[in-house]
């Protein structure tokens, strides 16, 4: 892994109008990306987790143009891409790329799976005709799929099997860059194995750069380098993989490592559990300073004033906590 | 040693669908102890759900068929009982909880329309006797102005809350076994980490008996005394929970527990992965169902289908091979 910088984030807002009324008016918005800054350097992954609903799909989303940020920047290799569009935009785009968490709603069932891992390669214009299908077999042998596969439709597959045909697809136009929405979690855990362990290969072959959505935590520290933890739109914590696993220090990133169960009844005997209480607010309305602040086991007044300063404690470590 | 409380012996399921008979459960036999908890472990369409759908007589028929097999309650078998008795005993006796509190709930009805219906059709409460109890359930589970919210719809409840308004339901009337279908897998950890508290504290306070249904080997780790680790519609290992994480000794177990990271980082490095594909379940196996993808398989693996013996105390396993010297067993 090099120290180049390959995305740098700044202050990414994402938010989604709310109509309402006979003439639609604007009512309020749902405030899902509120202020995001992280940067990924060139070969590495970085893990982003959250509960549902916390930002961390619109934020993969965002980065990537699907979404138009709301206000804040995003440098790929120093093209903020916010800024571009059209042409200039669609050739930055095969540099990035995504997989999707569900392989069963994001691959057309009237294409063949030839067709959709082939579409990309024919839309940049990087292939044509015999290439097309010599490219597509490649791919699918590269996924440790039958390339004879190519000719079949997406419900002969299994779900594994599936993802790895949005995994090809994903790499058909050899990007630098791949956001990884939930690649696993809707498959059996056994066929998670197969999936990570071909995305972690697939990522020594070419030096991909992976931003990895996930709300497994334990899979995360598996395949991350980094991992940022989410919470109502911001990121309240960051931090290389083993310092934020055995070092955590907002207390909601405490709290959600220690919800976590371990498979190993010993273990599970003697933990000590911090068990949050209430839900998640709103998006919609979040609440006054630190987001957290309505569950946290320590907030204070201070807490309900200003938003807490997403500031360095240790080279490397972010923590948007007054206590940390 | 105890009575069992239940005891399901060769239970067998089919579904006849349009591509031919799929053979969900194929002869499944376990025991509940009075206030054990016992965890059910398998990936989708092993047959862990269908198991106790079956035993309580909840499969829709057609297309799905209990062919064989008893379910003894108590002594008494669920299967032969009329519908009448039957339904007495999932009120009463036995209750259910599922993994989406949505689906289970009527989304027309306050929740307290559909938390007094049991109350008065099973207890034979009044009106106002039921109207209390429901709140008094509802504050058990942790739900704050339990008299309020009983005039919500479920819509008005989030998916943790719905889980606790559906636990409150379940325990209504005071059952002796709550058997729940995956009813986190649908929620976020924090909110999991609740739920599963919350059925801790009540276990130990109301002493009934638990069937915990998941794939999550986790959660199972720090809940169950015992577990059952299904696979193609059969029991592959039933262990002592330890037991069971320590010494796995069906190779299915082995790689399912290697499969899965550990948030505590323990035991890093690449996964193992269990190639292939679990069994489609069109024809009954008449060979180990995991043979295809067992590394450790033998010839006999592919023509005999072990049956599920007792290899420590407590502990059985369907295996030919043992694992660790990879000779067959004797």
């Amino acid at each position: 892994m090099t120290e180049e910088t390959l995305l740098r984030v700044e202050n990414l807002y994402k938010h989604f109008p709310i109509f309402k009324g006979f003439i639609q008016r604007q009512v309020g918005a749902v405030h899902a990306v509120d202020g995001v800054s992280f940067t990924v350097k060139r070969g590495e992954t970085l893990g982003l987790v959250g509960e549902s609903g916390c930002g961390k799909s619109t934020t993969g989303r965002t980065i990537l143009q699907l979404y138009r940020p709301t206000a804040g920047h995003v440098f790929f290799e120093d093209v903020d891409l916010a800024s571009i569009k059209g042409e200039d935009l669609r050739r930055m785009r095969r540099k990035m790329q995504m997989i999707f968490q569900d392989p069963y709603a994001s691959l057309n069932p009237r294409m063949t799976v030839g067709e959709i891992v082939g579409e990309p390669l024919i839309v940049h214009n990087s292939a044509s005709g015999k290439e097309v299908n010599e490219r597509v077999a490649e791919l699918l042998d590269l996924v440790r799929l039958n390339p004879s596969f190519a000719s079949r439709y997406p419900h002969e597959f299994s779900g594994g099997q599936r993802q790895r045909v949005g995994v090809a697809r994903a790499l058909a136009l050899q990007p630098s860059f791949i956001v990884c929405d939930e690649p696993i979690s809707a498959l059996d855990v056994s066929i998670q194995a197969q999936v990570v362990n071909l995305l972690e290969d697939l990522q020594k072959q070419f030096g991909l750069t992976y931003l990895f959505i996930a709300h497994d935590l334990s899979m995360v520290r598996h395949i991350s380098d980094r991992v940022a933890v989410m919470y109502l739109g911001i990121i309240v914590e960051l931090a290389a993989r083993d310092e934020l696993y055995t070092d955590p220090r907002h207390p909601y990133t405490q709290a959600l490592l220690s919800a976590v169960p371990i498979p190993d009844p010993t273990v599970e005997e003697s933990r000590k559990r911090t068990i949050l209480e209430g839900d998640v607010p709103s998006p919609v309305n979040p609440p006054s300073g630190c987001r957290f602040r309505t569950r946290c086991p320590i907030a204070k007044e201070i807490c309900a004033e200003t938003q807490p300063e997403f500031r360095e404690i240790a080279p490397g470590h972010f923590v948007a906590c007054y206590f940390a | 040693m105890p009575e069992l409380l239940l005891d399901v012996q060769g239970l067998e399921t089919q579904f006849r669908t349009p591509d031919g008979v799929v053979h969900a459960v194929n002869g499944v036999s376990f025991g509940l102890k009075e206030g054990e908890t016992l965890g059910v472990v398998g990936e989708s369409g092993c047959g862990k759900s269908v198991t106790m759908l079956s035993a309580l007589r909840l499969i829709p028929s057609p297309p799905g068929k209990v062919t064989a097999g008893k379910a003894f309650y108590r002594g008494q078998d669920l299967l032969k009982m009329t519908d009448e008795e039957i339904r007495h005993i999932r009120g009463a006796h036995i209750a259910m909880i599922f993994q989406d509190p949505m689906t289970s709930l009527n989304p027309v009805l306050t929740v307290e329309r559909q938390m007094t219906e049991s109350l008065e059709l099973h207890l034979g409460m009044t009106r106002d006797q039921a109207r209390n109890r429901s709140a008094e359930l509802l504050a058990m589970v942790g739900i704050p102005n339990p008299k309020d919210r009983l005039k919500d719809f479920p819509h008005q409840f989030s998916g943790g809350m719905r889980q606790r308004v559906m636990i409150a339901m379940a325990l209504a009337c005071n059952p002796q076994i709550l058997i729940a279908d995956e009813p986190t897998t649908a929620l976020d950890v924090t909110i999991q980490a609740q739920i599963v508290e919350l059925v801790k504290r009540l276990r130990d306070e109301l002493g009934m008996a638990i069937i915990w249904i998941t794939h999550d080997l986790g959660i199972v780790a720090g809940l169950a005394q015992r577990v059952v680790v299904m696979y193609g519609g059969f029991i592959i290992e039933d262990s002592p929970v330890k037991e069971l994480y320590a010494n796995p000794q069906h190779p299915y177990t082995i790689g399912l527990l290697g499969s899965i990271p550990r948030v505590d980082g323990v035991k890093h490095g690449k996964l193992y992965s269990i190639e292939g594909l679990p069994p489609t379940l069109y024809q009954k196996p008449t060979s180990c169902p995991f043979a295809p993808r067992c590394q450790w398989a033998m010839e006999r693996c592919t023509k005999e289908n072990p049956a599920l013996e007792e290899i420590a105390p407590e502990h059985r396993v369907s295996c030919w091979v043992e694992p660790k010297t990879g000779r067959p067993r004797k």
